[in-house]
């Protein structure tokens, strides 16, 4: 067993886990997180998309015990109480799910996007970015249409623009 | 996946130390290849030794004409980095063509190159550069040290600690990615310094990446892709597979190889 501690979504955790256990599992099933999903397990589709420092990897490719010392964010840790991120709501907004499998993985990789490219993103570049996502439901169309609207909708003073 | 005893390194020394005491150790970087691998127990090392926090293997820095970058630095802040950009921008957009965005977060450039996958992309940059792989115990050139599919020039127990790559004048990466894994299907790296030109081409030889001396003896007269009219591969070794036979994959290497002519001279 090995010990880790890290901060998950502003929280401290300390565990003594199997060396094999993987970030997904760790959240899951230690820490009852379950909004992060397993689809594939292969690398694949990217519905296990979590942040670590900042930084989307995928969970189900990451040992939990290497991220010792970093800050997580899961799909849990974006809304503020019950007001859902803009991304979140975005996604509700324009339809971008259907039977929701890959949508926690989607949004992390979205908000992923946002903070790299910006808050105006093409179509091209969204669907670029997200190479690493699959969704086996919406054929896609949605999901782009609500990462745009989130991007903008994430930029600091949308809400009150919205809002006029 | 199997039990193992998970180590963490804090220098490259205590590192080796710990690969030396177990011959079935092995080191995890970024682990997008290493933890998938034992996922599906093709690996079972009985110990894990993690890179991750030792110290001064991530970093990137620009000595004279040459960009050094060290063996922890991830996908991703290759493709970023300014210094990579100004110096060898066909190093950083290969970079930001590798997997996908999470894949680049933290798949690593030394995980990469001593993996030497047969459809991996940093193998051709390293080869048609000219790059030094520098280890903790030698420097070893590119030339010397792909050695086939999966096989490398490191010893057992020696660990990359960065890799020099020295500018060109004129370079491009020419990728054809396949749509589902995003592997290379053909990857070609073209590289022209001064009246020296160096062709690699990764993801169609069952023996890994290789040089193709041919196309350079034709670019070498002229840097043009019209040189390459007429110079074929050969389907001979050629990987073959459900994504495509040898012999469209010996075609590719032609039509990737003038495309990344064709770039490389800003057309
Ligand atoms: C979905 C997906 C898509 C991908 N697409 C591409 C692609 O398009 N192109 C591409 O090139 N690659 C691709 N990859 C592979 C990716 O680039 C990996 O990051 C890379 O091959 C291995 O790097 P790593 O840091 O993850 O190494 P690890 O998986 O941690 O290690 C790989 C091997 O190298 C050894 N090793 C690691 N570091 C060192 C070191 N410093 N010295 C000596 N040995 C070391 C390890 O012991 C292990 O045997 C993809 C991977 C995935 C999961
Ligand atoms: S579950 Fe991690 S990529 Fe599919
Ligand atoms: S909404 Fe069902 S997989 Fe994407």
């Amino acid at each position: 067993m090995t010990t880790v501690t890290m901060t998950v979504n502003g929280k401290s955790v300390t565990a003594n886990v199997d060396p094999r256990t993987l970030l997904a599992q760790f959240v899951r099933e230690h820490l009852r997180l379950t909004g992060t999903h397993v689809g594939c397990d292969t690398s694949q589709c990217g519905a296990c998309v979590v942040h670590v420092d900042g930084r989307a990897v995928k969970s189900c490719t990451t040992l939990a015990v290497s991220c010792d010392g970093a800050a997580v964010t899961t799909i849990e840790g974006l809304a503020n109480g019950a007001e859902l991120h803009p991304m979140q709501a975005a996604f509700r907004e324009h339809h971008g799910l259907q039977c929701g499998f890959c949508t926690p993985g989607m949004i992390m990789a979205a908000v992923d996007i946002v903070n790299r490219k910006g808050h105006v993103l093409d179509e091209h570049t969204i669907r670029e970015e997200l190479e690493g996502n699959i969704c086996r439901c919406t054929g896609y169309h949605n999901i782009v249409k609500a990462v745009e609207a989130g991007a903008r909708a994430m930029a600091p003073g949308a809400a009150a623009i919205a809002a006029e | 996946m199997y039990a193992f005893t998970y180590q963490r390194a804090k220098t490259v020394r205590q590192a080796a130390g710990l690969l030396a005491k177990n011959a079935d150790a092995k080191l995890l970087a970024g682990g997008q290849t290493l933890l998938p691998t034992m996922k599906q127990r093709l690996a079972s090392p009985s110990a894990v030794i993690d890179l991750g926090k030792v110290e001064g293997l991530a970093g990137i820095e620009r000595k004279g004409r040459t960009v050094v970058i060290g063996a922890m630095t991830k996908h991703s802040d290759v493709a970023t980095s300014a210094i990579v950009r100004e110096a060898i921008p066909a190093l950083a957009a290969l970079a930001d063509g590798i997997g996908d965005p999470a894949v680049r977060n933290r798949g690593t450039i030394g995980g990469s190159v001593a993996n030497n996958d047969p459809s991996a992309d940093y193998p051709a940059a390293c080869l048609a550069l000219g790059a030094t792989i520098v280890t903790n115990k030698r420097k070893i050139p590119a030339d010397a040290f792909f050695q086939g599919m999966f096989a490398t020039a490191l010893d057992e127990g020696e660990i990359i600690v960065k890799i020099a790559f020295p500018a060109a004048s004129k370079a491009s990466y020419a990728k054809f990615p396949n749509p589902a894994s995003r592997y290379a299907m053909v990857g070609v790296f073209v590289a022209k310094r001064g009246s020296d030109v160096r062709v690699a081409v990764t993801g169609a030889s069952s023996d890994g990446v290789f040089r193709w001396s041919a196309a350079e003896e034709a670019l070498r007269a002229r840097f043009n892709p019209k040189s390459l009219e007429g110079v074929s591969a050969k389907a001979d070794g050629m990987i073959a597979d459900i994504h495509g036979s040898a012999e469209y994959r010996a075609h590719l290497v032609g039509v990737m190889t003038k495309r990344a002519v064709t770039a490389a001279l800003g057309k």
